[in-house]
């Protein structure tokens, strides 16, 4: 793939063989007829038992950081002052697709899960946070559906905010639904302490509370069916970067070759991937054969992130994909933290300057500084994202980086000066 | 002491690293981060305290009880 491709609109959605009656769902948009046939907006006899239950199911965070929904809830929950819960799918991530997916075709799914998560942390008020018309307008459409149903009568305030990258960050949308601007505020305080209206505010992404209905309705252990011991159930992948590219449910645990292989495609012909969206870099071919969970992803010094898969063909360079990821990030950094907009603005040209074959040992040894020291110096998680870029591409692609130094990349060879302003592996949804 | 740092809200200027420079640190562009979670150990409180006076933006704020951590912000 070369990185001057269009963006694809997604073409294919499934699920993978064995995956059945969970987040993946064919055909167009569940109204809530479709969706009360299955089971959803079944009435919670305990509370407390539920949340058991989903603790015992070990449901982590889809929204990047995989923290335990059940640990983030009882914290809200034991918080001061009366909780409110935000249902997270602004999606800022440009290789993701799955939220603004589940939002638009799923609706009743996500809200049955922020309907339970307001239960079991005891929210009296609960927000929908997005940046897609289309998902607003089908969220809000699922809204006015439940008036009157006598299933759930909470007031859900759906919020569309300008689709940004750090808009989706939790206090970012903390922040604007407190009536200011969609950008990110430094800690602390954290929203599970004090978030909207200085209450104690759930945030959870989208994906992971369309899993709550899960859990209610298989049980911990029909939920713990499916994935691995720690990496529980399912997640929606967003594959980019070949002709499978789309958003595939997957067990926890599959490996890519696995993916890949079902899907058509040759792993032989893989060099790597851009890993978990923008968040972690570029990683080699031992992703390959790697269990596609959080934990293993870790310890490859990577991370599963918010589940988007960039694949890098042969023929791709990852030294020229991480410099567009980088030059990304220093666009589209919020541009108020002075170690982010200059780091970021440092990292891309020293990655930009390597990209056509103009940098030298001494910048690369910069790079390398910058990307361990500039870790941790950010309001928000973008500057961390970009190290790891910087970081993951010096780790990952050394003969890469030699080539370029060299002056003798054939893939980057005449690319010189090209402008590095299109978002790599970037997927869209149709137009709603 | 605790304090807090708001990195949105530095400039860059450089005071609180001159005053307190084993509470705060310096980039290679002038913007500060804590050393640490903002704990400030007795000996060091009178270079914060100089460091949070002097900040032209006010990005370093001492916080007290829950109350007042709330009213700062
Ligand atoms: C720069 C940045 C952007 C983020 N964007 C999103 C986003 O678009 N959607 C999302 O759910 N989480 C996003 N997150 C993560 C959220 O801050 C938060 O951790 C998440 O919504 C919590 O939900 P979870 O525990 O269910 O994963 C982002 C984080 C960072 C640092
Ligand atoms: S770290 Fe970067 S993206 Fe995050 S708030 Fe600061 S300037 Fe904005
Ligand atoms: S004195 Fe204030 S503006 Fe200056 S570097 Fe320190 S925190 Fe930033």
């Amino acid at each position: 793939m070369s990185l001057a491709t269009e963006v694809p609109v997604l073409p294919a959605v499934a699920a993978y063989p064995g995956v059945e009656g969970r987040l993946f769902r064919a055909g167009g948009r569940e109204d809530l007829a479709a969706y009360r046939a299955t089971g959803g907006y079944a009435v919670v006899e305990d509370v407390e038992r539920l949340l058991d239950q989903v603790d015992e199911a070990g449901v982590r965070g889809r929204g990047g950081a995989a923290f335990p929904i059940a640990r983030k809830i009882r914290t809200v929950r034991d918080g001061r002052g009366v909780p409110v819960a935000v249902a997270n799918g602004e999606e800022g991530e440009p290789a993701s697709v799955k939220d603004r997916w589940l939002l638009r075709t799923r609706p009743h799914l996500v809200l049955d899960g922020l309907r339970l998560a307001s239960l079991m942390v005891g929210a009296d008020e609960v927000h929908v946070y997005v940046s897609d018309p289309g998902s607003a307008e089908s969220v809000r459409a699922a809204v006015q559906e439940l008036g009157g149903a006598g299933v759930w009568d909470a007031q859900v305030e759906v919020t569309v905010v300008e689709p940004t990258y750090v808009a989706g960050e939790e206090t970012a949308a903390v922040q604007a639904l407190n009536g200011g601007p969609a950008l990110p505020t430094d800690k602390p305080p954290r929203p599970f302490e004090e978030g909207v209206k200085g209450r104690p505010t759930l945030v959870n992404n989208v994906e992971t509370l369309a899993n709550l209905p899960l859990v209610q309705r298989l049980g911990a252990t029909g939920y713990r069916e499916l994935g691995t011991v720690a990496s529980t159930g399912t997640f929606l992948l967003t594959l980019s970067g070949c002709a499978a590219t789309g958003l595939y449910e997957v067990p926890f645990g599959v490996t890519l070759t696995e993916v890949l292989s079902w899907l058509g495609e040759d792993p032989a012909q893989v060099d790597g991937v851009l890993m978990g969206g923008y968040f972690a870099g570029v990683l080699g071919r031992q992703v390959l054969d790697a269990s596609l969970e959080y934990d293993a992803i870790k310890a490859l010094h990577s991370g599963l992130g918010c589940g988007a898969v960039g694949v890098l063909s042969s023929g791709t360079c990852a030294v020229e994909v991480s410099a567009a990821v980088m030059a990304y990030f220093a666009r589209e950094n919020a541009g108020q933290c002075g170690s982010c907009f200059n780091g970021t603005a440092a990292m891309s040209a020293v990655l930009e300057a390597l990209r056509d074959h103009r940098a030298e040992a001494a910048d690369v040894e910069r790079l390398t500084d910058w990307s361990v020291r500039l870790r941790g110096r950010g309001a928000c998680g973008t500057l961390d994202g970009a190290t790891n870029v910087a970081a993951a591409v010096l780790r990952e692609f050394p003969d890469a980086v030699t080539t370029h130094l060299d002056g003798t990349c054939a893939t980057c060879a005449g690319n010189e000066g090209q402008p590095l302003s299109r978002a790599p592996f970037a997927v869209a949804l149709p137009a709603a | 002491m605790k304090i807090k740092l708001d990195r949105t809200k530095c400039d860059g200027f450089g005071f609180c690293a001159k005053y307190a420079p084993e509470t705060f640190d310096l980039d290679e562009w002038g913007y500060v981060s804590l050393i640490g979670a903002g704990n400030v150990a007795p000996e060091h409180e009178d270079g914060v305290r100089r460091a949070l006076l002097d900040c032209p933006v006010h990005a370093i704020t001492e916080l007290h009880t829950h109350a007042e951590e709330t009213a700062a912000r």
